[in-house]
Order: C-alpha cells, then structure tokens, then sequence
C-alpha cells in the first residue's frame, strides 16, 4: 500500500499499463515534456520514451481522430483533452467516428481508446474549465462514461478502461486531484467499468453522486446525522454504462432518492437515475426522486461560482425535505 | 511589401536591430516624435500593469493570469493602428490593444478577479471578450469581416491567435473562409515560440507560420514581433490592403513569451536559460528605448520617474477591481437568453428560497 492522491493514482494506472502493454499510447497537449498542466503523466515520457508518451499538436480533434485511426490499427491511445471545455472540437470525432466504428463495421473494427478530461468546478478556473457535461457524452451511444471519486477507484477504473475494447470518457474531477488522500494497492487491480459503489449503508434515503460531489455529500450526511437521518449514499462510478441494480435495490430499502450532479439539471444524469427508480421501485418511492443539481446556466466565473456549486447545505436541504415530504 | 517580404522566401520583416539601429530605411515608418513617444509610454504601462498583475497574482489578489510580458510590440502597434469602429477579436495576450480599444485595467482585473463584468467594456466599441478555446474566435473574425464588407463599411477586423492556434481546425477555416470572400481582416499571429510547452516546431511542419497564408491564397508576412516600427508599418501596409478589398493579410508576429503560459505554469520545466537569455537581447521594450534613447526622445531618468505614477494608476484600477463587491445571484441567471425560460425563473426562485432556509440555519 501506498499513500496517492487521485493524480498519483492516475500517473500508476498509466505507468502499469504502459510498462504492461506496448499498443498503449499517451498523448495530448503537454502530457510529455511537462507531464501534463495537472502533472498527471509526469515522468511517463522520460521512463517510457518519446515514441509512445508524446505532445501532440494543441488540436482536440486531432488529437481523437488520430487516436482513431491508431486504434483501429491495433493500437491502445490513451488522449487526454487539456481541460472539460476543450474537448468540444474532438466532438465530431467521438459522436461521428469512434462510437460507431464498430457498428459501422459490424464488428470488425475496433476503437479502444480512452479519453481523460478533468473536468468540474470549484477550483476558480477561468472560463471553460469548469463544466461538468457528462449528461451530454452519457446521451451518445456507444461510449461509456465513467467518472471517479477516489485515488482507488481512479487506479483501477482506469486500468480497466484501458484494457477494455470500448471508447471510454475517462472524466476526472480535477477539484479533488490533490484534495483526497488515501491507501492505494501497489501493482496491478482493476475495479469493473460499470458497477456503482455502496459507499455508506443508511435506511431513509439513498443519496446518488459521482466524482466531486460524493465528498460533498459525505458532508452532507454528517448534518443529516446530527439531523437523526440516516443517509445511504451510492458512487455511482459509472455514468454510462448505469448500474441500475444498485440503484434500485437501494431505493427499495430506503424509500426514497436524491441524485447529487454538478452538471445542469435539465435533461441531466439525475433525470435518469430518478426515471429508473420510477420505472423499477414505483410502489416503494414515499416521496418524489428530488435532484439537487446545477442550474441551467454557464458556470459563473469564480467570483459567482458559489451560488452554482453544490455543497453540504443544498444537499442537506434536499436530504430533510425528501424525508419530511 | 507582401512581395517584397513573401513568406515563400523566408525572410522576416525587422526595421530595427536589437540595439535599436535602423537597419531598413525604406520601411522605417514615419511616425512624429510626440506620437512615437506616446506609443513608447503606452508600452511601458501596459508591461507595467502585466508585471503588476502577476504580483497581485502571487499575492492571491487575483485568480489564473496570462502574461503578455514581452510581446507587448505587437499588441501595441495593433492598438496604434486599430479605429473606434474597427473590430477587435483578441485570444487573451492582447493588453495593448484591449486598453486601446478603450478597455479598462479594472475591466481586465475584474475578468480575471472572476466577474463577468470585465468582459462588458463599456467603453469600448467592437471589442468582443476574450476567448479562452484557442483559435474559436478567428471564424467570428471572418464573419465580422463578411458582415462589414456585405454592409460596405470601411471597418478592418484584428483576429488574434498564438502559435499553438495555428494547429486548431479552427484556424484553418477562419483563413480559408476569410480568403474565400476577401474580406478586410488582420489575423495576427502571436508566435510566442510555446503553446504551454510545446515549442512551434512541435506544433507544425511548415517552415514558418506566415508560409501557410500561401495555401489559402492570402496576403501573409513574417515580422519581427520584437520591432515596434515593424509591426507598426506591417500593420500599417494591412490595414491598406483591407481597405482596398485586398483582405485578409495573415501576419506571423515572431516573439517570446518572457513569462509563464499562465501563472500556473512553470516554464523552466521546459525552456533553457541561455534560451530566455538570448530571446532578452530582443526585447521589444529595451529595443524600441534604444532607439528612443538614440533620438535624444527619452532616457532612463524619465523612465525611472514615469514608472511610479504608471503602478500608482495602476494600482488605483486594482483596487476599485478588488471593491467590487459580491457577485449577485441575479447575475447568475439574466443574461443567458433574451427571453428567460420560465423553468429558469422557476430555478433562482428555487435558489432563494433555499438561501432563506440556510440563513435561518446558519443563525
């Protein structure tokens, strides 16, 4: 075991694979000579060479159409885009070409590719470098969607997303690069792409989050206790593939569900957890699925971020009115 | 001048040496000596208030911040040239041009404080905000081109962009389009030599960044971006072709970032002393002071006494910024469409009541 944040744990994954697998490929802006704007590839390029950690071009959707076509080949890029808000001109690239390659192919081509993006708010970034849109890259068949909340998971979500056959958006929440400390195991362990985690048992309500947010609602649920409710919180781990089992089963059990997102809440992540509990544990719901969520606006500048951001308040208000209800 | 200097041969257009000697008299632009000087003091506050912020910066008075420390020729000899109703459509390493155009330091503080109030400029006509997804914003130059030439004005658009921009599809769209239609727009080129940290030469192939005018059938030229009186008669032969409907003319403006990408970046992880030593022999300010200094227009006393009253202003400016105030939750939600959603009223009435609820918990 080994004391990592959630950048260290990222620089293991990749280390591991690197040293593991020759087709795995690091590229993007800055991820060589300076390892990264967050250093989360430093020293990558230096222990395994120009030729497969490397600068690209400060182009997004060079950057993933060339993954592409190197995955095609048989080749396994790992891209990272700079910052959430860059990634826009590799859109194209993702919706068009690497979700459908194998479709279109019916199952002769592959694109094995992982995208890292860090992503998120609450670090007073200037513009763009604060959005949480995964409800967007969620809504697009054939990538998967995954964000980590620990050091942990990070590592072995990662290493998974590596080795597997899809395109995978690798979201990272930057806000907690540095911010959480933790044992990770040294060497190799993957955590599967897809299966939520039951972080804290509880029996009135189940508390869904992700990334950045499952901290805030560890948070939370400390108001909550003091409030003599008991808080069942889930890390989702997973926005696409969604696991649903975990969801529901917890729904089951406590009656009730809050979903916790950065992203806008029209047509957000929440929406859809809430329409599974509806679909699956109706006749269990004791109060409406309730979402705290971003509003439906531009992620203010910092001076204004405060009023966007989730935090242990709003959440807490939405745990003792879903209870109350 | 565009054939004489074809980015095709390889040449770059100087007019002054690093001491500050004329060495191209033929396109040693004529400038009077009162004016010359006030480009020179308008140089010298804009790098005073740039080292400034940085400090601020470093003081935890002001958020992330990309230094124009020696690039300042560039934005300055733009800001000479550009008219009240000229567009404007800076990257974020313009200041000289940003304050020319009539932007307010306090403006800029306030951006990079983190209101969005500091992209307002109120005083400013035809400046659109900084844009932060690199190259975006030089389509918009062409379509404020198009717009300008459809309405058959005599306005010239400055699109700005840095070396790492030219990589971006982006860039590529913006010159064909913009030579597609011949429309009056300056691109400029702030080729830094770092896109972060990726040097020019890891961003393209091509032999220099102007060569790339040629493909798209445009007006392009490689300038010392160091030389004020280069970029100023550059900048100046520009402005004549778009007014001739001649555009666009793409310049690549050769300089050196002397500071940090940001005030988040290190450069020492990827750049060498003797570099940054021998980029400062040609520092766009020591150069033009030389020649100054030759003229018998300026000398160190003055600058020693000027430069005190400069950081006092500007210091002024940061403190109104830093009085701002809070940022009101209203602002949060009224300017994202013409005609608000009711679903969005609906969320900041959401919102006040919430902030109700934890003012009476927090009591």
């Amino acid at each position: 075991m080994k004391i990592m944040n959630m950048v260290n744990a990222i620089n293991d994954a990749l280390d591991i694979k690197l040293a593991e697998d020759k087709s795995v490929i690091v590229y993007g802006e800055d991820v060589g000579v300076e390892g990264g704007v967050f250093r989360v590839t430093e020293g990558l390029q230096k222990k395994h060479g120009v030729e497969r950690v490397f600068d690209s071009p400060l182009a997004e959707s060079g950057i993933v159409g060339t993954a592409i076509g190197m995955a095609v080949a048989g080749l396994r890029p790992v891209v990272e885009m700079q910052f959430c808000g860059f990634i826009y001109p590799a859109f194209n690239q993702i919706i068009s070409h690497a979700t459908r390659m194998r479709n279109r192919s019916r199952g002769k081509l592959e694109t094995p590719i992982v995208i890292r993006m860090p992503y998120g708010g609450g670090i007073n970034a200037l513009e763009h470098h604060s959005e949480s849109m995964e409800a967007i890259w969620g809504h697009i068949p054939g990538l998967k969607v995954v964000a980590p909340s620990t050091p942990h998971d990070a590592k072995g979500m990662l290493i998974s997303a590596i080795e597997s056959n899809d395109t995978i958006l690798f979201m990272e929440p930057k806000r907690i690069y540095r911010a959480i400390k933790q044992e990770v195991a040294e060497g190799k362990y993957t955590i599967p792409l897809g299966k939520a985690n039951l972080v804290t048992q509880g029996k009135d309500v189940t508390v869904v989050a992700y990334g950045a947010m499952v901290r805030e609602v560890q948070k939370a649920i400390v108001m909550a206790k003091e409030a003599g409710i008991s808080v069942e919180l889930i890390d989702l781990r997973s926005i696409y593939p969604i696991d649903k089992e975990t969801i529901v089963k917890s729904v089951k059990k406590t009656g009730r569900l809050i979903t916790v997102t950065e992203g806008p809440r029209t047509y957000g992540v929440g929406s859809e957890i809430s329409q599974i509990a509806l679909e699956e544990a109706f006749l269990h719901l004791e109060a409406p699925p309730a979402r705290v969520a971003g509003f439906d606006v531009i992620v203010p500048l910092p001076k204004g971020e405060h009023h966007f951001m989730q935090d242990p308040y709003k959440i807490f208000y939405e745990i003792e009115r879903t209870v109350k209800y | 001048m565009f054939k004489e200097y074809n980015p095709l041969q390889e040449s770059m257009f100087q007019v002054i040496d690093n001491h500050g000697k004329v060495i191209n008299d033929k396109w040693m632009p004529k400038i009077e000596d009162k004016q010359l000087l006030k480009f020179y003091k308008d140089m010298l506050f804009a790098r005073t208030a740039d080292l400034q912020i940085v400090s601020y910066q470093r003081q935890g008075r002001i958020f992330t911040y990309p230094p124009n420390y020696g690039q300042e020729a560039i934005a300055a000899a733009a800001g000479v040239h550009i008219r009240e109703n000229d567009w404007l459509v800076p990257a974020f390493r313009e200041m000289g041009t940003m304050l020319a155009k009539g932007v307010t330091l306090k403006e800029l503080f306030l951006y990079f404080m983190g209101y969005e109030d500091g992209s307002a400029f109120t005083k400013a006509k035809n400046t659109l905000p900084i844009s932060v997804p690199i190259a975006s914003q030089l389509l918009h130059a062409a379509g404020l081109g198009y717009a300008i030439k459809y309405s058959k004005k005599d306005e010239v658009v400055y699109g700005f962009v840095g070396d790492g921009g030219t990589s971006e599809g982006d860039f590529h769209e913006a010159l064909n389009f913009a030579g597609v239609w011949s429309v009056p727009v300056i691109f400029i080129i702030q080729n830094n030599q770092y896109g972060i940290s990726t040097p020019t030469h890891m961003q393209t192939a091509s032999s220099s960044l102007a060569v790339k005018a040629v493909a798209y059938g445009v007006k392009g030229i490689k300038v010392d971006g160091n030389d004020f009186f280069a970029m100023y008669k550059a900048i100046e032969e520009s402005v004549k072709v778009c007014r001739d409907g001649k555009g666009p003319v793409l310049i690549e403006a050769v300089t050196y970032r002397k500071g940090a990408h940001t005030t988040s970046d290190d450069p020492t992880k990827y750049r060498t002393k003797e570099e940054e030593e021998m980029w400062e022999e040609r520092d766009p300010m020591k150069r033009m002071k030389a020649y100054l200094i030759s003229k018998k227009l300026w000398s160190d006393k003055e600058e020693e006494k000027i430069i005190p009253q400069y950081k006092e202003e500007v210091d002024r400016q940061f403190i109104e910024a830093e009085n701002y105030g809070p940022y009101p939750k209203e602002d949060v939600f009224k300017y994202l469409y013409a005609d608000t959603p009711d679903d969005l009223k609906d969320q900041e009435h959401e919102y006040d009541r919430f902030l109700q609820w934890k003012n009476s918990k927090l009591k």
